[in-house]
C-alpha cells in the first residue's frame, strides 16, 4: 500500500493552498489526487478578473490566480496525481483512488484533507416541464464551452438565477455576441454579488427580473422559448403572470451544491445548512485526521477566502501530523457556534476552548438587512458587536473572537446573531 | 449634487456616496473602504472604465482558446469595439502566461495580454 503523510482530494485552489500550507509547517510526503486533467479546478475556466484582490492585493483572473499556485507546488516535491479519481475512504484512513495508469490504489494517509468544491444544482432538481430539449444547461457547463472549448452555445439566451456564474455569463455570452433576454431571479433579491449586477447586466443593458421563475421550456429537438411567471411571497407562481419568451439556450444558475458523497460514505457528521461536514476552528472534521475546506465545505464567493479557509485546514492537518496524529480531546473542552435570528449558518462550528489563535467565525445572513448590528454572546454576555449597513445572503461575512475571550467564556457555547 | 453607486473595482462591492460640483466634478467620496474606491468613484463620473476578459484562437494548442484580458482597464464604450478585434485574431501554440497577443487595442493604448498557457 502507498503511504502519505497527507492525501489532498481534490486539486482546485482549496487543495492547493490546503497541500502548500501543510509543507510549509513541516509535512514531508504529501499526495494531491485530482480528477481533471489539470490543477485549478473551476478556476481555469473562470476567465474574468476580479480574483485575488484579498490574498494577492491585485486583480487577476481565474487562470492566472490557478497559475500562482501551480507554479508554486512546482518548486516543492508534492506530489500530484491528475485524471485520478478517488471512490472510498476507508477506516484509518485509507484512501482508495483509480486512474488509467495506476489501475485501483490503496493510499494509506496519516491526514486526509477533503478539497472536492461544488458542483451546480442541476435541471433535474428545479421540477420544470417540459421536454428535454437541447439548449438547457448549467451557466457552467456554458462557461466551459465558450471559455475552455471554444464555441457558443446559443444565440438568444434566458437565465434562470441570479448567482454570480450565471451574471457572469450573461456578460460573456452578451461580449460574444448573443442577445441575453433576461436573468429571472426567483427570489426578490439578486444571489450574486453587487458587484456583478452592475458590471454584468447594468453595463449590458440586460434586465434582471426578481421574483419571477421559468414554469415551461417550449421545443422537442431544441428549446424554443420558456415560458415565465412572477412568483408570490411562497415563491409560487401566480396564475395570469405567464409570458413566453423566445429564446434557443436557457442558462441555470441556481445555486451550488458542495461535492460531498466522499464525505458521507467515509461517515462524517454533515451540518444540513451548509451541506458541508461540520469542522472545528482548524477545519478538522468530525473523523479525526480528516480536515475540510473550500467550495466543499461551505460555497464561498471569494476564492481569496477559499485560499484563506483552506490554509487554516493545512495548518490544523499539519499539527495533527506532527504531533503523531493525536486527535486532541476536543469533547468536553469544545464551545459550541450556533446560529440565530437572522443568520442562516456559522463555520466553524466548533472551536476548541485550548485553541491556540483568535478565531474567524465566517456566516452568511437569511434575508437582506439594512443598518443592523452582528452580535456575538454567550450566555447574556456581549463579546462581539459590530454595526452593519447592508448585509445579503450573497455575501459572506465573518467575525473574529480574540484569543483571549475564547479562553475566558463563561458557557459552551456562543452564538452569532443579527440585532435589527 | 449627490450620486449613489456600487463600486466594482473588487467584490465586496460597496455603496458610494459621491458628491459633485455643477461641473460634474467630484467633490467627496464617502463609504469606500480602500482608495480604489474613491478613484472609480472620480473615473465613474468622469470616463467609465472597465476590465475586458475573453478569449483569443490559438493554432496548434493543446486547446483551441487561450484567455485573454485587458492589460489595464478600458474605456467602457469601447468593449465590443475591442471584441471584434479579439475575435478576428487568430494566435500559434506555444502561449505563455501574460504574452501580449495584441497590442494597443482599438488605439486605447491597452495590450490584450494571455492568461493562461497554450
Amino acid at each position: 500500500m502507498l503511504k502519505y503523510d497527507l492525501v489532498v482530494i481534490g486539486g482546485g485552489p482549496a487543495g492547493m493552498a490546503a497541500a502548500l500550507k501543510a509543507r510549509e509547517c513541516g509535512v514531508q510526503k504529501i499526495i494531491i489526487l485530482e480528477r481533471a486533467a489539470t490543477l485549478g479546478g473551476i478556476l481555469e475556466q473562470c476567465i474574468h478578473t476580479g480574483f485575488g484582490l484579498h490574498y494577492f492585493g491585485e486583480e487577476l483572473s481565474g487562470p492566472e490566480y490557478a497559475y500562482r499556485f501551480i507554479e508554486e507546488l512546482k518548486k516543492t516535491d508534492i506530489e500530484v496525481k491528475v485524471d485520478t479519481m478517488v471512490t472510498d475512504i476507508l477506516p484509518d484512513n485509507v484512501i482508495v483512488a483509480t486512474n488509467n495508469t495506476d489501475g485501483v490504489m490503496q493510499i494509506q494517509a496519516t491526514a486526509i484533507i477533503l478539497a472536492m468544491g461544488c458542483r451546480e444544482r442541476p435541471r433535474g432538481a428545479l421540477d420544470m416541464p417540459g421536454s428535454r430539449a437541447a439548449g438547457v444547461m448549467t451557466a457552467g457547463t456554458a462557461q466551459k464551452y465558450v471559455n475552455i472549448d471554444g464555441y457558443m452555445p446559443g444565440k438568444k439566451i434566458v437565465i434562470l438565477g441570479s448567482g454570480d456564474i450565471g451574471l457572469i455569463m450573461a456578460r460573456r455570452m452578451t461580449l460574444e455576441g448573443a442577445k441575453v433576454e433576461m436573468v429571472c431571479e426567483l427570489m426578490p433579491y439578486s444571489g450574486g454579488l453587487t458587484r456583478n449586477i452592475v458590471q454584468c447586466l447594468d453595463d449590458m443593458g440586460i434586465p434582471l427580473k426578481l421574483s419571477c421563475t421559468v414554469v415551461k421550456t417550449h421545443g422537442l429537438e431544441r428549446l424554443e422559448g420558456v415560458t415565465i411567471a412572477n412568483v408570490d411571497e411562497n415563491r409560487r407562481p401566480i396564475p395570469g403572470t405567464e409570458q413566453y419568451v423566445e429564446c434557443d439556450t436557457l442558462l441555470l444558475s441556481v445555486g451550488l451544491i458542495p461535492e460531498n458523497e466522499l464525505t458521507r460514505m467515509a461517515g462524517i457528521v454533515i451540518d444540513p445548512i451548509t451541506s458541508g461536514a461540520i469542522v472545528d476552528e482548524y477545519r478538522q472534521t468530525s473523523r479525526p485526521g480528516i480536515f475540510a475546506c473550500g467550495n466543499v465545505l461551505q460555497v464561498h464567493d471569494l476564492v481569496d477566502y477559499v485560499t484563506q479557509e483552506s490554509q487554516i485546514a493545512g495548518e490544523g492537518a499539519a499539527k495533527y501530523i506532527l504531533s503523531g496524529g493525536k486527535n486532541n480531546e476536543y469533547a468536553e473542552n469544545t464551545i459550541r457556534v450556533k446560529a440565530e435570528s437572522g443568520v442562516r449558518y456559522v463555520v466553524p462550528q466548533n472551536i476548541n476552548r485550548s485553541t491556540d489563535k483568535d478565531v474567524k467565525i465566517y456566516f452568511r445572513v437569511a434575508d437582506v438587512y439594512k443598518d443592523t448590528s452582528v452580535v456575538v454572546t454567550c450566555g447574556d454576555e456581549v463579546i462581539y458587536k459590530r454595526k452593519k449597513r447592508k448585509l445579503a445572503p450573497g455575501e459572506m461575512e465573518n467575525v473574529a473572537i480574540k484569543l483571549d475571550d475564547i479562553a475566558k467564556l463563561s458557557e459552551n457555547e456562543i452564538t452569532v446573531k443579527l440585532e435589527v | 449634487m449627490i450620486k449613489e453607486m456600487v463600486c466594482v473595482s473588487c467584490p465586496i462591492g460597496c455603496m458610494l456616496t459621491v458628491e459633485l460640483n455643477d461641473n460634474n466634478e467630484v467633490i467627496s467620496v464617502k463609504g469606500n473602504t480602500c482608495k480604489r474606491g474613491e478613484q472609480y468613484a472620480v473615473d465613474e463620473c468622469t470616463n467609465p472604465v472597465r476590465m475586458l476578459t475573453s478569449t483569443v484562437r490559438v493554432n496548434g494548442g493543446v486547446l483551441p482558446v487561450v484567455p485573454v484580458k485587458t492589460a489595464k482597464p478600458i474605456p467602457k464604450g469601447k468593449m465590443f469595439d475591442c471584441m471584434e478585434v479579439i475575435n478576428n485574431t487568430v494566435v500559434d501554440a506555444p502561449i505563455r502566461m501574460g504574452d501580449v497577443l495584441i497590442t494597443n487595442i482599438c488605439d486605447t493604448g491597452v495590450d490584450i495580454v494571455a492568461t493562461n498557457e497554450d
